[in-house]
């Protein structure tokens, strides 16, 4: 990623007699971008840092409570018990989802797939289907009642676990999750994959070099950045959790508690506990924790590059 | 793509006369599954990829066919076939005109979110990656880490601060909550500031400024024709962004009046579960079918344009 600033910087020029080049056009074309990024960004995480070191009490109203408010939140079993639930998804769905994506974007590389085109099209079909209607569409097929479970149960005469208990939530989630993003992150791979000048493959050939041997020594390699990247938005992805499990709360109440996302838990604080400093403190723990764990995931894909 | 697979009887045989215009290949052992550079097709690749394909395809199938029974066939009926009624036209028909047409309200209010949202978020993303592209100034460099940073924010945490900002500034319940912070796409900015350095020459750049063109007309008769794959690629992801929006509306609109589409629908579905409320699933159904067609046929339509803009920005680590 930083290669680009790098390669990109032009070679010390002085500047020209005739026109001198202001050094400042630049920031008239970025300047819209940026004064937009700094009232919903910059301005609200200044504004979320002000709001978590204040307390708003029924006696005494808003009073300045310094870090006690992060205090509460690292003490709190329920914030605690979302972060592991999350971090837990993680741990299984972002790596399957991107071996799977990885998989498929190898099989569309490797040009031995009839009906490529078809094939890439409709994997990636299910990221154009909003959150809400994925999880209101597999919802109803989760259901026992007139759902795909329920018509499986009738026909075959038995009692499939239900996908929507509370023991089998969780992996009914990030199966929603790797419909949705699975021929997205496989789009992202093979557009890496297709960059790869076709010299190589024909040098690989030469050498007597396998199908799998050019896919550990030539295709991997070149796919390491976009899999760093796409394991970067994986992860930032689920610690947001949040659409999924607060749409299925409706049919599954028992199975999703208002806490059961760290995102689900702010959300909940804020505007139904009416605990908006509180949420303020969550929300940036979760936000330090979800940029330490990306970076982390940044620093281990490079280092193995070098 | 369109290479022929040359298949092994293709190739150049070994007395014959290699032509001037074919050079002729290194003989090789040959490979039943042929070479990494010639793949021969493989049914058996083909079927296991094809598993990938039912479990994309298979819940859109769905969506489909239970889009076309009634409420009543829908809780009697296989999931995966027909109900005895076709009532596809009807559940068109009663969507449309369900408490007085708000669905088609809820349509028009995402159309306006997404023109305005995905459209100045792209123009925003399209200018600023230009502009980090192709221009040396002060604080570029820390522009690059201050939005890869805020990318790796969880967009949800601004939420709070954003609502009660937005607040405080009449903002709320307005389609201006909606579509302001819709405008920043940082992952637009990068796909176009990585496309840009690729496809604008600066050697194009210079020429032009030698010619006495200001760096506006520049920017729009130079650059802009350069730009249009990367900018239909950032278009069709910030559009599928916007139009498929939950969060944001869920927390800044109370007025179901303004309410997006994903809203809607939920709403809807929620119906059923509150006490008294009419359970609609069969409105719920084709309303996501109806919200589901216009992104789908977008990117069908406009395949060439945004997959050569996402192969050229692809990225390299």
């Amino acid at each position: 990623m930083t290669s680009t600033t790098t390669a990109e910087r032009p070679p010390h020029r002085p500047p020209k007699p005739g026109r001198p080049r202001h050094r400042w056009t630049g920031w008239g074309f970025l300047a819209p971008f940026m004064a937009v990024f700094a009232l919903v960004f910059v301005a609200p995480i200044l504004y979320s840092l002000y709001l978590s070191v204040y307390r708003d009490q029924l006696v005494g109203g808003n009073s300045f409570v310094g870090l006690a408010n992060y205090h509460s939140a690292l003490t709190d079993p329920v914030f605690w018990e979302s972060v592991s639930r999350v971090t837990l998804f993680l741990a299984v769905q972002v790596p399957l989802m991107l071996f799977l994506a990885l998989l498929l974007a190898l099989a569309l590389d490797s040009g031995r797939l009839y009906g490529r085109d078809f094939f890439r099209i409709s994997i990636f079909m299910p990221y154009a289907v909003p959150a809400v209607v994925a999880t209101l569409m597999w919802g109803f097929m989760y259901g026992s009642r007139f759902g795909l479970v329920g018509n499986a149960n009738d026909l075959l005469g038995v009692t499939l676990p239900d996908p929507l208990s509370p023991g089998l939530i969780l992996a009914s989630i990030g199966n929603i999750v790797t419909w949705q993003f699975v021929g997205y992150n496989m789009l992202i791979l093979y557009s890496a994959l297709r960059t790869v000048p076709h010299n190589l493959y024909e040098a690989a050939e030469v050498d007597g070099a396998g199908q799998l041997r050019v896919i550990t020594a030539i295709k991997l390699p070149a796919l390491r950045g976009a899999l760093v990247i796409a394991a970067i938005f994986s992860v930032i992805g689920s610690f947001q959790l949040f659409n999924e499990p607060s749409i299925l709360r409706s049919l599954a109440p028992n199975a999703i508690s208002s806490g059961y996302t760290p995102n689900l838990y702010t959300y909940s604080l804020a505007f139904s506990g009416q605990q908006q400093n509180y949420a303020a403190a969550v929300a940036i723990i979760m936000g330090l924790l979800t940029m330490v764990i990306a970076y982390a995931v940044q620093l281990f894909g490079m280092r193995k590059a070098a | 793509m369109g290479t022929p697979t040359p298949t092994r009887t293709s190739r150049p045989r070994r007395r014959t006369a290699p032509s001037p215009l074919r050079p002729p290949r290194p003989r090789l052992r040959s490979r039943r599954g042929g070479s990494p550079a010639h793949p021969r097709r493989s049914a058996a690749l083909t079927l296991v990829t094809g598993l990938a394909l039912l479990y994309s395809l298979v819940p859109l199938a769905w969506l489909i066919i239970n889009a076309t029974k009634s409420q009543q066939s829908l809780l009697t009926s296989f999931g995966l076939w027909f109900g005895s009624d076709f009532a596809l036209f009807d559940n068109i028909a009663a969507t449309l005109a369900y408490d007085d047409g708000v669905f088609v309200r809820w349509l028009l209010n995402t159309v306006l979110y997404v023109v305005a949202g995905a459209g100045g978020a792209t123009l925003l993303a399209m200018l600023g990656g230009y502009a980090l592209a192709k221009f040396e100034f002060p604080g570029r460099r820390a522009v690059f880490a201050l939005v890869l940073g805020a990318a790796a924010v969880p967009g949800t945490a601004l939420a709070v601060p954003t609502f009660l900002m937005f607040s405080q500034m009449g903002l709320t319940n307005t389609p201006w909550a909606v579509i302001v912070p819709s405008l920043i796409s940082p992952f637009g900015l990068y796909l176009m500031w990585v496309f840009a350095a690729q496809a604008v020459p600066k050697e194009l750049l210079e020429a032009a400024r030698i010619d006495g063109s200001g760096e506006i007309r520049t920017f729009f008769t130079v650059a802009l024709p350069l730009l249009a794959p990367g900018t239909a690629t950032v278009l069709l992801f910030t559009m599928v962004a916007t139009w498929n929006n939950y969060f944001l509306p869920l927390i800044m609109i109370r007025d179901p009046d303004w309410f997006p589409l994903t809203l809607g629908l939920n709403a809807w579905n929620a119906q059923a579960a509150t006490i008294g409320g009419e359970p609609v699933f069969h409105l719920v159904i084709t309303g996501s079918l109806l919200t589901v067609i216009p992104l789908i046929a977008a990117f069908l339509l406009l395949q060439r344009y945004w997959r050569s803009g996402l192969t050229a920005g692809s990225l390299k680590g």
